[in-house]
C-alpha cells in the first residue's frame, strides 16, 4: 500500500529541517568572508586616508641672492622649523628655472615638515615648544591646512616622509607587467593551443600537463631563486630591473595562463570546429578564426587575473633585487626599479608613524589598480560573450 | 539493438528455411554481383557514378565498426543509410570527407574513390576532399557569427570571391539555394544562433553549398527538427539533388522512402541490402532488410 501525504510530510520535516540548516551554515559561510574583506578594506581606509593628505603653510618666500646661496634664508626664522627640507633644496634650483622671481617677495603654499604633518593629523607630538606655537598662530590665521597630497602620486620614495611617494614604484610596476605580459601572454597560449588542439593525447602530453599543474602550485619565491640563478648568474640580465622583474614574474604566471587557456579552450563546443572542418578549415584555421574569438574571453579573463596576482608579488623580486631604494623613476627596462608591493614592504620597515600611513596608502593604490584590472576581465568577458 | 532482438535475429536466420525463394535468401550468398552496385538500379535515368567504395573496414581501436563496404554512390541523386543505432551508417558517412581522421584510434582500411582519386591516400589532402564533399550535421551548428558570416566565410577562405559584390551574390545564391533568402534577408548580420532549429539547419546547408561541393553529407539533418522544418528540409533535399549528390543517415524510415532515390541498409557495421528506395520498401532482397523496414526490430 502507498504512503498518505501525511505519513510522507513527517518523514520529510527532518530533510527539510536539514537542507534549511544546511543553507543558514552556507549563508554564514558567505557573512563571515564578506565581514572580513569589510573589516580589512574599511581598516585600510581608515590608515591610509591621511596619506592622500598632506600638511601645507602658507609662508612669505623672498627669492633673492642670499636665499640663493643659503636657501634657509628665504624664509622667516621662526617658520623655517616647520618647513620640509625638501622645499629648501628645490629653491635653488626652482629660481634658476625661474629668474623673474628673483627680487621678489611671494606669498605661497609649501609642504610642511613631517613633523608638522603628523602633529596636524593628531599622529605624534614631535615639534618643540616654540615650534607648536608658531604652528597654532598659523592655523589660527588659516595658513596652516592639511591639502590633498599630490607629491604622493608624483614623486618616489624618499628618505623625508612628506617627499616620498608611489609614482616610480607604480611606473616600475608598469613596465615589470609589460615585460611580464609580453613574455608570458603569447608563450602561454600559444602552448595551450598546441596541448588543446593540435598534440596528439598520449603518455608525453599527460605527463607535460601533469607538470604544468604542478608549477601553478609551486611557492612564487622559488621562481625568485631560479630566475636569480638563470638570468641574474647565467645570462646576465642586470639585477633590480623590471627586465628581470618581469621575466620571473612570467615564469610564476605562465602556468596559470596555459591552465585558464585549456580551460577556455576546452569549453568551446566541439560542435564548432566539427562544422569548421566540415567546410575545409585547416587546423590552424579552426583555431584562429572559431575557437580562439569564442574563447577569447575566457583567455583574456584567466590572463588577466594571472597578471593581477604577479602584480602583487613581491617573494620572488626580494630575491631578484627589486626592493630597492629608487628615488627617481626610470623608464627603461635595465634601470634598477622597484614595484608597488615592493615599495609598502619598505615603507612597512620604517619606524616612523609618517611611514605608516604611506604603507597603508601604497595598499591602497594597489588595491585600486587591482580592483580596475579585475573589473576589466569582468567587462572584456561581456563584451566578447557570445552564444551559440 | 538490444540482446533480446539479437537473439531473435539469430535464431531467425538458423537454421534456413529450404522452401524460401533463393533470390530472396539473404544469408548464404551477397546480394548483388557485384557488390557495389545496387541490387536494381533506378529504370530510364542515366547515373553517373559519383563515390565508389570498395571493401571499407574500419577499427575504433579493437572494434571493428564497419566490415567490408562496398557501394557506388551515383551523382545527383539522394541515397539514404538506414539501419538500427551503432549499425555504423554515421560512421561510413564519415569516411567520405575522412572526418574520421578527428579520432585518434581510428584505422581504416579500403577504397573510397572520388573522381579517380582514393580519398585515403597519401598524397590526399583532407582540406582539399572536404572542399568538394560538405557536411551537414545532426545538430544545427552554425558558426557563432552572423548569418553572412556563415555563408561567406568558407568561399572566402578557399579564394572563391575576391570582391565584396561577388561575395554578397554568392550569399545570396546559397541562401536561396536552401530556401532561407527570404526570412532571413532583412537581418543578414543578427546571429546565426539567432534562427530557429530549421532555420539554423537550412543554414548549415547554404553554408554547405556554398562552396559548392560536389557531394552533401548529411548526418541525420532532421533528427532535431519539428515535422514542419523536417518537411522543408526533405522538399529542400529533393531540389538539391539537381546540383549535388546527397548522401543521408536517417532513422526515419518514412523519410528514407520519401526523399531517397537509393538506400542502403546497414547492421552491425555490414552493408545487408543496397537497392532502389522504391524495390527496397517493398521488395526487398534481404530478410533482415525486410524485417527492420516492417518494424519487427529496431
Amino acid at each position: 500500500m502507498s504512503q498518505s501525504f501525511e505519513e510522507i510530510s513527517a518523514q520529510l520535516k527532518k530533510r527539510h529541517r536539514r537542507s534549511a540548516r544546511m543553507k543558514w551554515m552556507t549563508m554564514g559561510a558567505l557573512i563571515l568572508s564578506a565581514a572580513f574583506l569589510v573589516v580589512f578594506i574599511s581598516d585600510m581606509v581608515v590608515r591610509g586616508w591621511p596619506a592622500f593628505q598632506q600638511a601645507q603653510l602658507q609662508v612669505e618666500v623672498s627669492y633673492d641672492e642670499q636665499s640663493q646661496k643659503l636657501p634657509l634664508a628665504a624664509v622667516d626664522e621662526d617658520v623655517r622649523p616647520l618647513i620640509s627640507r625638501g622645499f629648501f633644496r628645490s629653491l635653488p634650483r626652482e629660481m634658476e628655472n625661474n629668474p623673474e622671481l628673483m627680487g621678489t617677495t611671494q606669498t605661497r603654499w609649501v609642504i610642511a615638515d613631517s613633523r608638522v604633518d603628523q602633529f596636524l593629523k593628531g599622529n605624534e607630538d614631535r615639534l618643540r615648544p616654540a615650534d607648536k606655537e608658531t604652528l597654532q598662530a598659523l592655523v589660527e590665521d588659516g595658513r596652516a591646512a592639511l591639502k590633498f597630497n599630490t607629491t604622493f602620486f608624483t614623486t618616489g620614495d624618499s628618505k623625508m616622509p612628506e617627499l616620498a611617494g608611489i609614482a616610480s614604484a607604480a611606473i616600475g610596476t608598469v613596465m615589470t607587467m609589460l615585460v611580464t605580459m609580453a613574455v608570458c601572454f603569447p608563450i602561454g597560449v600559444m602552448t595551450a593551443v598546441y596541448l588543446e588542439e593540435f598534440a596528439p593525447d598520449n603518455r608525453l602530453t599527460q605527463l607535460i600537463e601533469i607538470n604544468i599543474n604542478n608549477l601553478a602550485a609551486v611557492p612564487s619565491i622559488l621562481f625568485g631563486l631560479l630566475g636569480l640563478a638563470i638570468y641574474i648568474s647565467f645570462f646576465g640580465v642586470p639585477r633590480s630591473s623590471p627586465l628581470v622583474g618581469g621575466l620571473t614574474l612570467a615564469l610564476m604566471t605562465l602556468p596559470v595562463i596555459i591552465i585558464s587557456t585549456r580551460a577556455a579552450l576546452r569549453s568551446v563546443p566541439d560542435s564548432i570546429r566539427h562544422a569548421a572542418f566540415g567546410v575545409g578549415c585547416s587546423r590552424w584555421q579552426v583555431v584562429r578564426d572559431h575557437v580562439l574569438p569564442v574563447s577569447l574571453p575566457g583567455i583574456l579573463t584567466g590572463s588577466i587575473i594571472g597578471l593581477a596576482q604577479a602584480m602583487g608579488e613581491t617573494a620572488p623580486l626580494i630575491i631578484v633585487g627589486m626592493v630597492a631604494f629608487i628615488p627617481d623613476a626610470s623608464i627603461s627596462i635595465t634601470d634598477a626599479s622597484t614595484v608597488m608591493p615592493a615599495q609598502i614592504f619598505t615603507w612597512a620597515s620604517e619606524p616612523n608613524s609618517a611611514f605608516a600611513e604611506k604603507t597603508a596608502g601604497g595598499i591602497l593604490v594597489l588595491l585600486a589598480v587591482l580592483i580596475f584590472l579585475n573589473a576589466l576581465a569582468v567587462w572584456l568577458r561581456n563584451k566578447f560573450e557570445r552564444r551559440w | 539493438m538490444n540482446d533480446t532482438t539479437l537473439q531473435n535475429f539469430q535464431t531467425q536466420q538458423d537454421p534456413p528455411t529450404a522452401s524460401k525463394d533463393a533470390a530472396r535468401d539473404p544469408y548464404t550468398q551477397a546480394p548483388t554481383p557485384d557488390k557495389g552496385q545496387p541490387v536494381t538500379r533506378n529504370e530510364n535515368v542515366e547515373e553517373n557514378l559519383s563515390v565508389r567504395v570498395r571493401d571499407l573496414n574500419l577499427w575504433y581501436g579493437d572494434h571493428q565498426a564497419l566490415k567490408d563496404i562496398s557501394i557506388d554512390i551515383f551523382a545527383n541523386t539522394v541515397t539514404a543509410l538506414i539501419g538500427p543505432s551503432g549499425c555504423g551508417k554515421s560512421t561510413f558517412l564519415r569516411c567520405l570527407n575522412r572526418m574520421n581522421d578527428l579520432i585518434n584510434s581510428v584505422s581504416i582500411k579500403g577504397l573510397v574513390e572520388m573522381d579517380g582519386h582514393d580519398v585515403n591516400a597519401r598524397g590526399m589532402d583532407e582540406v582539399a576532399l572536404r572542399r568538394r564533399v560538405g557536411m551537414v550535421f545532426q545538430k544545427p551548428n552554425p558558426f557563432p557569427k552572423s548569418i553572412y558570416e556563415n555563408v561567406a566565410y568558407a568561399p572566402r577562405m578557399h579564394d572563391m570571391v575576391s570582391r565584396k559584390a561577388d561575395q554578397d551574390e554568392l550569399v545570396e545564391r546559397a541562401l536561396r539555394d536552401a530556401g532561407l533568402w527570404n526570412e532571413v534577408k532583412d537581418k543578414l548580420h543578427e546571429p546565426g544562433t539567432s534562427l530557429s532549429g530549421g532555420q539554423q539547419q537550412r543554414l548549415c546547408i547554404a553554408r554547405a553549398i556554398a562552396v559548392r561541393p560536389d557531394v552533401i553529407l548529411m548526418d541525420e539533418p532532421t533528427s532535431a527538427l519539428d515535422p514542419i522544418s523536417t518537411a522543408t528540409i526533405e522538399d529542400l533535399m529533393d531540389k538539391l539533388k539537381k546540383d549535388f549528390t546527397i548522401v543521408t543517415v536517417t532513422h526515419n524510415m518514412q523519410q528514407a522512402a520519401r526523399v531517397a532515390d537509393y538506400t542502403a541498409f546497414f547492421h552491425l557495421g555490414e552493408m545487408i541490402e543496397y537497392n532502389a528506395t522504391k524495390q527496397m520498401f517493398s521488395n526487398p532482397h534481404t530478410k533482415k532488410a525486410e524485417d527492420y523496414i516492417t518494424g519487427r526490430y529496431g
